[in-house]
Protein backbone atom coordinates (compact mmCIF):
# COMPACT_ATOMS: atom_id res chain seq x y z
CA UNK A 1 0.00 0.00 0.00
CA UNK A 2 1.33 3.23 -0.79
CA UNK A 3 1.76 6.56 1.00
CA UNK A 4 -1.01 8.45 2.13
CA UNK A 5 -1.61 11.87 2.74
CA UNK A 6 -3.45 13.88 6.05
CA UNK A 7 -4.13 17.65 5.53
CA UNK A 8 -4.32 19.05 9.21
CA UNK A 9 -5.93 23.08 9.12
CA UNK A 10 -7.19 25.64 11.26
CA UNK A 11 -9.77 26.28 9.18
CA UNK A 12 -12.35 24.15 7.63
CA UNK A 13 -12.19 25.77 4.44
CA UNK A 14 -8.30 25.39 4.15
CA UNK A 15 -8.49 21.62 4.51
CA UNK A 16 -11.42 21.01 2.18
CA UNK A 17 -9.42 23.75 -0.47
CA UNK A 18 -6.43 22.07 -0.29
CA UNK A 19 -7.93 18.62 -0.41
CA UNK A 20 -9.17 20.04 -3.73
CA UNK A 21 -6.23 21.27 -5.30
CA UNK A 22 -4.17 17.89 -4.35
CA UNK A 23 -6.68 15.77 -5.81
CA UNK A 24 -6.31 17.86 -9.04
CA UNK A 25 -2.78 16.33 -9.45
CA UNK A 26 -3.26 12.78 -7.48
CA UNK A 27 -6.18 11.34 -8.12
CA UNK A 28 -5.46 8.19 -6.79
CA UNK A 29 -3.77 8.71 -3.80
CA UNK A 30 -5.51 8.44 -0.43
CA UNK A 31 -6.19 11.81 0.98
CA UNK A 32 -7.92 13.13 4.08
CA UNK A 33 -8.47 16.28 5.69
CA UNK A 34 -9.12 18.33 8.81
CA UNK A 35 -9.89 21.54 9.35
CA UNK A 36 -11.01 23.50 12.56
CA UNK A 37 -13.07 22.58 15.82
CA UNK A 38 -15.91 20.40 16.83
CA UNK A 39 -17.88 23.68 16.34
CA UNK A 40 -16.92 24.49 12.79
CA UNK A 41 -14.85 27.46 14.40
CA UNK A 42 -11.05 28.05 13.61
CA UNK A 43 -8.69 25.95 15.36
CA UNK A 44 -8.00 22.04 15.99
CA UNK A 45 -9.57 19.17 16.95
CA UNK A 46 -8.23 15.93 18.17
CA UNK A 47 -11.57 13.65 17.13
CA UNK A 48 -11.43 15.19 13.11
CA UNK A 49 -8.21 14.84 13.11
CA UNK A 50 -7.72 11.17 14.66
CA UNK A 51 -11.12 10.86 12.16
CA UNK A 52 -8.87 11.86 9.06
CA UNK A 53 -6.56 9.37 10.45
CA UNK A 54 -8.33 6.40 11.21
CA UNK A 55 -10.02 7.06 7.91
CA UNK A 56 -7.19 6.96 5.55
CA UNK A 57 -6.86 4.08 3.69
CA UNK A 58 -3.45 4.11 4.10
CA UNK A 59 -1.56 2.72 6.91
CA UNK A 60 1.56 4.59 5.88
CA UNK A 61 0.72 8.69 6.42
CA UNK A 62 2.47 11.96 5.62
CA UNK A 63 1.12 14.21 7.70
CA UNK A 64 0.88 18.30 6.49
CA UNK A 65 -0.73 20.95 8.74
CA UNK A 66 -0.36 24.95 8.68
CA UNK A 67 -0.10 26.06 12.31
CA UNK A 68 1.39 24.86 15.58
CA UNK A 69 -1.94 23.83 17.41
CA UNK A 70 -2.51 21.45 14.31
CA UNK A 71 0.88 19.83 14.97
CA UNK A 72 0.28 19.40 18.76
CA UNK A 73 -2.57 17.78 18.31
CA UNK A 74 -1.59 15.31 15.39
CA UNK A 75 1.05 14.67 17.93
CA UNK A 76 -1.25 13.96 20.57
CA UNK A 77 -2.93 11.20 17.93
CA UNK A 78 -0.26 9.87 16.05
CA UNK A 79 0.90 8.44 19.82
CA UNK A 80 -2.88 6.69 20.16
CA UNK A 81 -2.73 5.32 16.81
CA UNK A 82 -1.66 1.92 15.29
CA UNK A 83 -0.86 3.60 12.14
CA UNK A 84 2.95 4.73 11.01
CA UNK A 85 2.31 8.25 11.35
CA UNK A 86 5.13 11.48 9.77
CA UNK A 87 4.15 14.62 10.34
CA UNK A 88 5.74 16.62 7.94
CA UNK A 89 7.20 20.22 9.01
CA UNK A 90 7.34 21.17 5.15
CA UNK A 91 5.34 24.37 3.82
CA UNK A 92 2.10 23.10 3.96
CA UNK A 93 0.89 23.71 0.45
CA UNK A 94 3.85 23.08 -1.43
CA UNK A 95 4.85 19.94 0.81
CA UNK A 96 1.55 18.16 0.45
CA UNK A 97 1.43 19.16 -3.24
CA UNK A 98 5.03 17.71 -3.82
CA UNK A 99 4.30 15.07 -2.05
CA UNK A 100 0.86 13.83 -3.47
CA UNK A 101 2.38 14.47 -7.16
CA UNK A 102 4.88 12.29 -6.44
CA UNK A 103 3.15 9.37 -4.63
CA UNK A 104 0.58 9.75 -7.67
CA UNK A 105 3.68 9.78 -9.99
CA UNK A 106 4.91 6.08 -8.21
CA UNK A 107 7.82 7.45 -6.98
CA UNK A 108 9.82 5.60 -3.66
CA UNK A 109 9.44 7.10 -0.14
CA UNK A 110 12.90 8.38 0.18
CA UNK A 111 12.94 9.79 -3.35
CA UNK A 112 9.56 12.09 -1.87
CA UNK A 113 11.74 12.50 1.34
CA UNK A 114 14.53 14.08 -0.68
CA UNK A 115 12.19 16.57 -2.36
CA UNK A 116 10.33 17.22 0.45
CA UNK A 117 13.66 18.23 2.57
CA UNK A 118 14.41 21.62 0.75
CA UNK A 119 10.42 22.46 2.06
CA UNK A 120 10.40 21.94 5.10
CA UNK A 121 10.32 25.58 7.10
CA UNK A 122 8.90 24.61 10.41
CA UNK B 1 1.54 16.27 50.49
CA UNK B 2 -1.46 13.79 48.97
CA UNK B 3 -3.99 14.61 46.47
CA UNK B 4 -6.68 13.08 46.48
CA UNK B 5 -9.69 12.84 43.68
CA UNK B 6 -12.25 14.85 45.97
CA UNK B 7 -9.52 17.83 46.53
CA UNK B 8 -8.62 16.97 42.26
CA UNK B 9 -12.46 17.99 41.64
CA UNK B 10 -12.55 20.77 44.04
CA UNK B 11 -9.18 22.30 42.46
CA UNK B 12 -10.24 21.86 38.95
CA UNK B 13 -13.94 23.30 39.26
CA UNK B 14 -12.06 26.13 41.15
CA UNK B 15 -9.99 26.75 37.85
CA UNK B 16 -13.28 26.93 35.58
CA UNK B 17 -14.60 29.63 37.57
CA UNK B 18 -11.57 31.57 37.72
CA UNK B 19 -10.94 31.11 33.97
CA UNK B 20 -14.58 31.98 32.65
CA UNK B 21 -14.61 34.98 35.30
CA UNK B 22 -11.46 36.31 33.84
CA UNK B 23 -11.82 35.15 30.46
CA UNK B 24 -12.19 38.55 28.71
CA UNK B 25 -8.96 39.45 30.71
CA UNK B 26 -6.80 36.41 29.08
CA UNK B 27 -8.26 37.14 25.73
CA UNK B 28 -7.16 40.58 25.64
CA UNK B 29 -3.75 39.63 26.71
CA UNK B 30 -3.75 37.30 23.95
CA UNK B 31 -4.55 40.09 20.93
CA UNK B 32 -1.34 41.81 22.24
CA UNK B 33 1.02 38.99 21.33
CA UNK B 34 -1.14 36.14 19.73
CA UNK B 35 -4.68 35.09 17.95
CA UNK B 36 -6.88 36.68 21.14
CA UNK B 37 -8.95 33.37 21.76
CA UNK B 38 -7.29 32.37 24.68
CA UNK B 39 -10.21 33.28 27.01
CA UNK B 40 -12.77 31.92 24.93
CA UNK B 41 -11.10 28.77 24.38
CA UNK B 42 -10.24 28.14 28.02
CA UNK B 43 -13.44 28.86 29.21
CA UNK B 44 -14.41 26.31 26.64
CA UNK B 45 -12.49 23.73 27.60
CA UNK B 46 -13.04 24.25 31.01
CA UNK B 47 -16.71 24.04 30.76
CA UNK B 48 -15.90 20.55 29.10
CA UNK B 49 -13.70 19.51 32.40
CA UNK B 50 -16.97 21.02 34.49
CA UNK B 51 -19.09 18.52 32.69
CA UNK B 52 -16.90 15.61 31.94
CA UNK B 53 -15.82 15.75 36.22
CA UNK B 54 -20.26 15.88 37.09
CA UNK B 55 -20.33 12.26 34.94
CA UNK B 56 -17.05 10.79 36.12
CA UNK B 57 -18.46 7.42 38.02
CA UNK B 58 -14.71 5.86 38.90
CA UNK B 59 -13.91 7.50 42.00
CA UNK B 60 -10.41 7.56 41.58
CA UNK B 61 -7.55 10.37 41.56
CA UNK B 62 -6.20 8.87 37.75
CA UNK B 63 -10.16 9.21 36.40
CA UNK B 64 -10.51 12.80 37.67
CA UNK B 65 -7.15 13.77 35.80
CA UNK B 66 -7.70 11.74 32.92
CA UNK B 67 -11.11 12.92 32.00
CA UNK B 68 -9.57 16.00 32.58
CA UNK B 69 -7.11 15.66 30.04
CA UNK B 70 -9.40 14.09 27.39
CA UNK B 71 -12.02 17.23 27.65
CA UNK B 72 -9.50 20.04 27.28
CA UNK B 73 -7.91 18.23 24.37
CA UNK B 74 -11.20 17.84 23.20
CA UNK B 75 -12.54 21.36 23.68
CA UNK B 76 -10.31 23.99 23.61
CA UNK B 77 -9.43 24.45 20.07
CA UNK B 78 -5.81 26.15 20.00
CA UNK B 79 -2.74 25.79 21.07
CA UNK B 80 -3.41 25.25 25.17
CA UNK B 81 -5.79 22.29 24.32
CA UNK B 82 -2.47 19.85 23.50
CA UNK B 83 -0.69 21.68 26.14
CA UNK B 84 -2.79 21.43 29.02
CA UNK B 85 -4.09 18.15 27.63
CA UNK B 86 -0.72 16.58 27.56
CA UNK B 87 0.06 18.08 31.26
CA UNK B 88 -2.92 16.36 32.53
CA UNK B 89 -2.43 12.94 30.73
CA UNK B 90 0.79 12.88 32.30
CA UNK B 91 -0.50 13.14 35.53
CA UNK B 92 -3.18 10.59 35.31
CA UNK B 93 -0.28 8.67 34.50
CA UNK B 94 1.71 9.05 37.31
CA UNK B 95 -0.95 9.04 39.67
CA UNK B 96 -0.79 5.42 39.22
CA UNK B 97 1.58 5.10 41.09
CA UNK B 98 1.38 8.27 43.43
CA UNK B 99 -1.12 11.11 44.98
CA UNK B 100 2.38 13.12 46.08
CA UNK B 101 1.24 16.33 44.78
CA UNK B 102 5.03 17.88 44.07
CA UNK B 103 5.63 14.73 42.17
CA UNK B 104 2.13 14.66 39.81
CA UNK B 105 2.80 18.66 38.82
CA UNK B 106 6.41 17.78 38.20
CA UNK B 107 4.85 15.43 35.34
CA UNK B 108 2.53 17.75 34.10
CA UNK B 109 5.05 20.12 33.58
CA UNK B 110 7.09 17.42 31.88
CA UNK B 111 4.39 16.54 29.66
CA UNK B 112 4.27 20.15 28.61
CA UNK B 113 7.44 20.88 27.84
CA UNK B 114 7.33 17.25 25.98
CA UNK B 115 4.22 18.63 23.48
CA UNK B 116 5.37 22.15 23.29
CA UNK B 117 9.03 21.41 23.03
CA UNK B 118 9.86 24.55 25.33
CA UNK B 119 11.75 25.02 28.12
CA UNK B 120 12.30 27.79 30.65
CA UNK B 121 12.56 31.60 29.43
CA UNK B 122 10.92 31.35 26.33
CA UNK B 123 7.74 33.38 27.78
CA UNK B 124 5.33 30.10 28.33
CA UNK B 125 3.13 28.75 30.38
CA UNK B 126 6.18 27.07 31.30
CA UNK B 127 7.54 30.09 33.68
CA UNK B 128 4.71 29.21 35.85
CA UNK B 129 4.55 25.74 36.35
CA UNK B 130 8.43 25.09 36.80
CA UNK B 131 8.38 27.30 39.68
CA UNK B 132 5.55 26.36 40.89
CA UNK B 133 6.91 22.63 40.77
CA UNK B 134 10.10 23.93 41.80
CA UNK B 135 8.29 25.66 44.92
CA UNK B 136 5.87 22.71 45.88
CA UNK B 137 9.09 20.42 45.83
CA UNK B 138 11.12 22.50 48.40
CA UNK B 139 7.88 23.20 50.88
CA UNK B 140 7.83 27.31 50.01
CA UNK B 141 4.45 27.50 47.20
CA UNK B 142 2.18 29.70 47.92
CA UNK B 143 0.13 33.18 46.54
CA UNK B 144 3.69 34.63 46.34
CA UNK B 145 5.50 31.87 44.22
CA UNK B 146 2.82 33.05 41.54
CA UNK B 147 3.24 36.40 41.90
CA UNK B 148 6.92 36.41 41.64
CA UNK B 149 6.33 33.94 38.23
CA UNK B 150 4.13 36.47 36.79
CA UNK B 151 6.90 39.68 37.23
CA UNK B 152 9.38 37.16 36.11
CA UNK B 153 7.51 36.21 32.65
CA UNK B 154 6.71 40.17 31.47
CA UNK B 155 10.29 40.69 30.77
CA UNK B 156 11.16 37.88 28.89
CA UNK B 157 11.24 37.90 24.90
CA UNK B 158 8.97 35.16 23.69
CA UNK B 159 10.21 32.58 21.60
CA UNK B 160 7.68 30.01 21.08
CA UNK B 161 3.85 29.69 19.86
CA UNK B 162 2.17 32.78 18.17
CA UNK B 163 4.14 35.00 20.53
CA UNK B 164 7.02 34.68 19.06
CA UNK B 165 6.16 35.90 15.54
CA UNK B 166 5.45 39.74 17.57
CA UNK B 167 9.15 38.87 18.47
CA UNK B 168 10.73 41.79 20.81
CA UNK B 169 7.14 43.57 20.99
CA UNK B 170 6.37 40.61 23.09
CA UNK B 171 8.60 42.26 25.84
CA UNK B 172 7.03 43.76 28.67
CA UNK B 173 3.45 42.03 28.05
CA UNK B 174 2.39 39.04 30.10
CA UNK B 175 2.21 35.50 28.50
CA UNK B 176 -1.86 34.58 28.64
CA UNK B 177 -0.97 30.30 28.94
CA UNK B 178 1.32 31.63 32.24
CA UNK B 179 -1.75 34.00 33.49
CA UNK B 180 -4.04 30.96 33.12
CA UNK B 181 -1.56 28.42 34.74
CA UNK B 182 -1.57 31.04 37.50
CA UNK B 183 -5.24 30.97 38.12
CA UNK B 184 -5.03 27.17 38.11
CA UNK B 185 -2.16 27.19 40.87
CA UNK B 186 -4.44 29.90 42.75
CA UNK B 187 -6.85 27.25 42.55
CA UNK B 188 -4.65 25.09 43.74
CA UNK B 189 -4.39 26.40 47.14
CA UNK B 190 -7.67 27.50 47.19
CA UNK B 191 -9.29 23.92 47.31
CA UNK B 192 -6.06 22.15 48.43
CA UNK B 193 -3.11 23.40 50.42
CA UNK B 194 -5.02 26.08 52.53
Amino acid sequence: MSLGIVIASHVDHIAEGVYRLLKESAPDVSITYAGGTDDGEVGSSYALIEAAIEQNDSDTLYCFYDLGSAKMTLEMVSEMTDKDVTIIDAAFIEGAYTACALIQGGYKQTDIDAQLAPLKVK
Amino acid sequence: MELTHEQAQRWLLNFHGKVTDNKAYLSDLDQAIGDGDHGSNMARGTEAVKEKLASVTDESLEAVLKQTAMALISKVGGASGPLYGSAFMAMAKKAKETRDLSVLIEAGLEGIKHRGKADVGDKTMIDMWQPVATALKEGTFSQATIDQALLDVKPLKAKKGRASYVGDRSIGALDPGAVSSGYLFEALIEEVIA
